[in-house]
């Protein structure tokens, strides 16, 4: 794809901009600080380096405000280092390149990146729509639902105020002009995410010569590594060993690792989808060459190991949004994997260990740490020893109590905590800083288990949700993802499950030599609090954020359940708590956590709401792939298709197909053309190519016995060279298709079948013949394509054709229902006397690829008799003047033949599939729909195809339906217009008047009539 | 998706199959002694268990043969393939809650 300029100059024009990021450590990190990477957020241009993400990069500028809230537009920073980040969503790129709410924390930086805060206006710094923050009272849980519910007719146009103040970025106004990818996969042993567990069980399947595909969501391997920098590994830093393993993991030829590369989705048996992000972290000038922007895969594998970790819990305390809180977890990460200190004066707030590693990490990188806000009653473990050994503040059975500043965290208020954990002692001592980070505890990534529909089981010392059993055979959750939070533990399991996988595959694993040493350290012991107290009851003085992507507060949930809602899954729907685009990852254990404590559950017992793909969004453009314009579907032309495009032709689609309409000549419009053409075919001679009609050869010494059973007619007297009308129902005796089926020989008949039902009648065969009728000696083969089909239809049709072909087509001699083979213009052919127009008609089938010159042929020959092309409207309309019906348009699944007076055609002598429903009391009744012809009092009046029809028009509603037009066309022939309609009672109705609803309350009053409009005594077709 | 064990064909993605529904409902043979109850049922009644049903599926973008499959409805897990015909093999019934 072409890089625009319009992407670039901006860039171009702009002076270079500053390299200053004052809060960039000098060193440390795994980016490369030698070169710079410029890019524009809102206004500002600013500078990161290689191996940034965007949130990175702005936190190194100092930049904590990103968006503004959704609900009540407050101003919110980054909170995450990752897939579960709430707040941090940006608008990136212009349009129509533009994407909304991509997550800051995930976007890799690159040259030129331009990317704009959202729902904001005018500014990010100043906006109007904060003042719903200040109304917020009267914006509670449901709020939307209770007030705009009523009157239901005004809701379209609330829901348009609504959306403009509410919204999270903008689509693109045109069209997407990127290409995506989608590709198929398989694989032994696919293992979803390349932290140590991950890296450690592909090298082990890898190495017992598993093909392996290893799938990373970040664009770095190693996970939680990256970001600890204290890790060892048998004795080295954590960081050799996963060079090491990254390295081996290349150089083997049965690895294939996918960065960049998020697992979204586990289907049944073993089937994932895959999102790869191919070129979005390429600078615009280097992207293109073919490479598409990004690519599904649609995985099976035989093994399945999900390492995906777990994601930090935030801790619910009241006004816990503010620009500059964030996770522990997440300030660490930025501190050691991008040498970025998210503030420089911190308070850590943790009801367990991993706070305190954050604030050892900040303080050992001078970052000052005003205190540690322990919920536990006492600080204890190894690295709250440690904490203390350091000299740190630790204030043990404390809780923040609130917080304040605008658009940057200023102070928080801490207060002595209850035994209880539900009280607060005293008003709070404030405490500066500018950042505050906080950790209740860790929540398993399980959703690909879930997905998989595995069950979970609480685990109470942790406060968490672990994966139990995997319903699906050959998955296993392990590490992290399993509860298995040391680093020891990760590596032993990673490798304990890529042995189990490669046995699984019946491959050998070595057994390691020993095992890889390393610390095993839990974030135990913690003290868990689903909501911490303030020292003003919920909901007073300030908000306690449960789901910051959809504003919801704990005082939400309780009004939920004051309302009466219990199941989890109604209170989410209710609230939207985890309806967001980032689905709960941090905030759901909460939402249940408190949930459960209110109803006074164990929090098992409230239960998870269920996890759904895709884990994160899915662009469009990656599940279109190319199957975009002209490779949407296939599209079926005649051979004669180019012919109709030289003449004029418009064109509908029939299905697949791509059927000539109408020819409209010069100041034509589609009643003119269609005028023209049916009258031509009445009067001289019509042409139509009918190639379209579904053909099937029915071959074999039962094939008259296999059309007894499949039509509601009898076909074993039907002689060699005649052709007969079918009519065949589904078992509920309902109209499925119809045609004409002719006898070649005596083992040997031609089917035809309606343009869009021909795949589903050869399906309906062959699932019988299969299925229930194994004995019958039948086979049949579709031939659809192998014919090109013309239809010569008028009083002139067997001038013309006797001019090109040698067969006596006199009456006697070649009546009405019958076919002979032949040579048309010299090529050989099957002309069938049969006629859809009620007039002398032969249909001419000869082999496909001679079609267009017969076509052509007898075009020329027929110029003399005026001879005509028509398209499926005319032909409509000269079978509608003919009371025949179409399969689909008068018919719908709920059409017997008797509703259709078609008795005739319903033997009485013999069974077919549908014939016992027939006598079915239901389908006996006499107030059923029937078909019937319509005929205006207003002979201009053509009805609306659809229009419901009435007895008499009433002031109150609802009006009983009689039923609705099918068809309804100008008739030429008839010089007035005609229709056909499904009428309850209608053969009871004849001569009766029905009322048809139009457009604009107007009303037309139609007299029922027969279903037979033209040459009721049928004499021209046998003329 | 399923990945279908065609027996014709071998293990293929259930895109290029269509269900088939019920297997084993056989066309009563004297449609006319059936009351129309009866009728009805063999139309429109089929079983929904929580566990193994047997169905029957079409390789319709392959080679186009009918077969029978034994499926769990909870676990998706395909328990045997077997042809038109055949009597359905023995299989435990797993236990749902
Ligand atoms: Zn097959």
């Amino acid at each position: 794809m072409a890089q625009t300029t319009a992407e670039t100059s901006p860039q171009a024009q702009s002076p270079a901009p500053a390299a200053r990021q004052p809060f960039r450590l000098r060193d440390g990190g795994r980016v490369d600080r030698s070169r710079l990477v410029s890019f524009r957020f809102d206004e500002r241009e600013l500078t990161g380096h290689p191996g940034d993400t965007l949130a990175s990069a702005l936190l190194a500028n100092g930049v904590h405000l990103v968006g503004r809230s959704f609900k009540y537009h407050r101003p919110r920073g980054i909170v995450s280092a990752g897939a579960e980040e709430p707040n941090a969503l940006v608008q990136v790129g212009r349009d129509p390149r533009t994407e909304p709410n991509i997550r800051a924390t995930q976007l890799e930086l690159f040259d030129g990146l331009s990317v704009s805060s959202q729902n904001r206006w005018p500014n990010l710094e100043f906006d109007v729509g904060g003042v719903n923050n200040l109304l917020s009272r009267f914006l509670p849980a449901g709020f939307y639902y209770k007030t705009f519910m009523w009157p239901a007719a005004a809701w379209e146009t609330y829901e348009k105020a609504i959306r403009q103040a509410a919204g999270l970025g903008v689509s693109p106004s045109k069209r997407d002009p990127d290409a995506y990818d989608k590709t198929f996969a398989h694989c032994d042993l696919l293992v979803v995410g390349a932290g140590p567990t991950g890296l450690s069980a592909a090298l082990t399947a890898a190495r017992a010569g598993a093909r392996v595909i290893l799938a990373e969501q970040d664009f770095l391997l190693g996970g939680d590594l990256l970001s600890d920098r204290s890790a060892a590994i048998d004795g080295r830093p954590a960081l050799e060993w996963l060079a090491e393993a990254e390295a081996e993991l290349r150089s083997l030829d049965n690895v294939r690792i996918l960065t960049r590369t998020i697992c979204f989705a586990a289907f049944d048996h073993n089937f994932f989808g895959l999102h790869e992000r191919v070129s979005d972290h390429l600078p615009f000038a280097e992207r293109g060459d073919g490479r598409p922007r990004h690519r599904l895969w649609k995985l099976r594998t035989r093994q399945a190991i999900f390492a995906t970790g777990a994601i930090e819990r935030p801790l619910v305390f009241r006004d816990n949004d503010r620009p500059g809180i964030m996770l522990a977890s997440a300030a660490r990460s930025y501190l050691n994997r991008w040498g970025v200190m998210a503030g420089s004066n911190a308070v850590v707030f943790t009801g367990n260990e991993s706070g305190y590693a954050t604030a050892l990490d900040l303080h050992q990188a001078g970052v000052r740490v005003a205190a540690v806000v322990d919920l536990r009653a006492e600080a204890e473990g190894p690295l709250s020893e440690e904490a203390k050994a350091a000299g740190l503040r630790i204030l043990a059975g404390h809780a923040v109590i609130g917080t304040e500043g605008d658009k940057r965290v200023k102070k928080v208020r801490v207060g002595r905590l209850g035994s209880d954990g539900a009280s607060i002692w005293g008003g709070g001592e404030e405490i500066a800083c500018d950042l505050l980070v906080n950790s209740a505890g860790w929540s398993p990534t399980v959703h690909l288990h879930c997905q998989a529909k595995g069950s979970l089981v609480w685990d109470e010392a942790h406060a968490c949700f672990l994966p139990d059993k995997a319903m699906q055979k050959g998955q296993a959750t392990v590490g992290a993802a399993a509860g298995a939070f040391g680093l020891a533990s990760c590596l032993a399991g990673g490798e304990a499950a890529g042995r189990a996988a490669a046995e699984a595959l019946g491959l050998a694993p070595r057994a390691p030599a020993r095992r890889l040493e390393a610390e095993d350290r839990d974030f135990l012991p913690m003290r868990q609090l689903y909501c911490v107290p303030s020292d003003k009851p919920l909901g007073q003085g300030g908000k306690h954020f449960i789901d910051q992507q959809n504003d919801v507060t704990a005082a939400d949930l309780l009004l939920a359940l004051r309302e009466g809602y219990r199941s989890i899954e109604h209170v989410k729907r209710y609230t939207t708590t985890g309806m967001g685009t980032d689905q709960g990852k941090l905030g759901n254990v909460n939402a249940i956590g408190v949930v459960a404590e209110h109803l006074k559950l164990p929090l098992p017992e409230v239960g998870v709401t269920t996890f759904r793909a895709p884990y994160t969004p899915v662009s469009f453009g990656a599940f279109a792939g190319r199957d975009v314009d002209a490779l949407l579907d296939p599209v079926r032309t005649t051979p004669m298709h180019s012919w109709h495009e030289r003449n004029g032709a418009l064109f509908e689609d029939v299905g697949q197909w791509r059927r000539a309409w109408y020819y409209p000549k010069e100041g034509e419009d589609l009643r003119r053309a269609v005028s023209r053409e049916v009258k031509a075919t009445r009067d001289s001679l019509g042409i139509l190519d009918a190639t379209t009609l579904g053909k099937i050869e029915i071959v074999g010494p039962d094939a008259a016995e296999l059309l007894n059973r499949v039509y509601t007619n009898a076909w074993s007297k039907l002689e060699v060279g005649r052709c007969r009308y079918g009519l065949m129902l589904k078992e509920d005796g309902m109209v499925m298709d119809d045609g004409v089926t002719s006898r070649l020989d005596e083992t040997r008949f031609l089917m035809t079948t309606t343009t869009g039902n021909a795949a589903s009648v050869l399906a309906h065969l062959e699932e019988w013949l299969q299925t229930e009728w194994p004995e019958l000696k039948v086979y049949l083969t579709s031939v659809t394509e192998q014919f090109a089909t013309m239809t010569l239809s008028g009083p002139n049709a067997r001038r013309l054709l006797g001019e090109l072909c040698d067969l006596d087509l006199s009456n006697e001699a070649f009546p009405h229902m019958s076919w002979q083979p032949g040579r048309v213009a010299g090529v050989p052919a099957r002309i069938f006397r049969i006629s859809f127009t009620g007039e002398l008609s032969y249909e001419i089938n000869v082999p496909a690829g001679q079609g267009l010159y017969v076509w052509q042929t007898l075009f020329r020959h027929g110029e003399k008799y005026g001879i005509t092309p028509y398209g499926t409207e005319a032909m409509h309309v000269l079978r509608a003047e003919k009371g025949f019906i179409i399969v689909g348009q008068e018919t719908d699944g709920s059409v017997t033949p008797l509703d259709l007076s078609m008795d005739w055609i319903v033997s009485k002598k013999k069974d077919f599939i549908g014939r016992r429903s027939l006598s079915r009391t239901d389908i006996q009744k006499p107030d059923r729909a029937q078909l019937v012809g319509l005929l205006t009092q207003d002979p201009a009046l053509v009805l609306p195809e659809g229009g419901a029809l009435v007895e008499t028009m009433r002031e109150e509603t609802p009006v009983p339906m009689l039923g609705h037009v099918t068809s309804s066309y100008w008739s030429p022939n008839c010089g007035r217009s005609i229709a056909l309609a499904l009428v309850k009672g209608g053969r009871g109705r004849l001569g009766k008047t029905v009322i048809c609803a139009l457009d604009g309350g107007k009303t037309a009053p139609c007299t029922v009539v027969e279903p037979l409009f033209f040459d009721k005594e049928g004499e021209r077709l046998r003329g | 998706m399923l990945l279908i064990d065609c027996p014709h064909c071998g293990p293929r993605a259930e895109l290029e199959f269509s269900y088939g529904h019920e297997a084993h409902i056989e066309r009563p043979k004297d449609p006319d002694a059936l009351s129309d109850s009866d009728w009805a049922a063999y139309l429109f009644l089929r079983e929904n268990p929580k566990g193994v049903i047997l169905e029957r599926w079409v390789h319709s973008h392959g080679c186009r043969r009918w077969f029978n499959v034994a499926r769990d409805t909870v676990s998706y897990e395909i328990l045997a393939v077997y042809p038109m015909g055949a009597e359905p093999p023995k299989l435990e019934q797993a236990r749902y809650v």
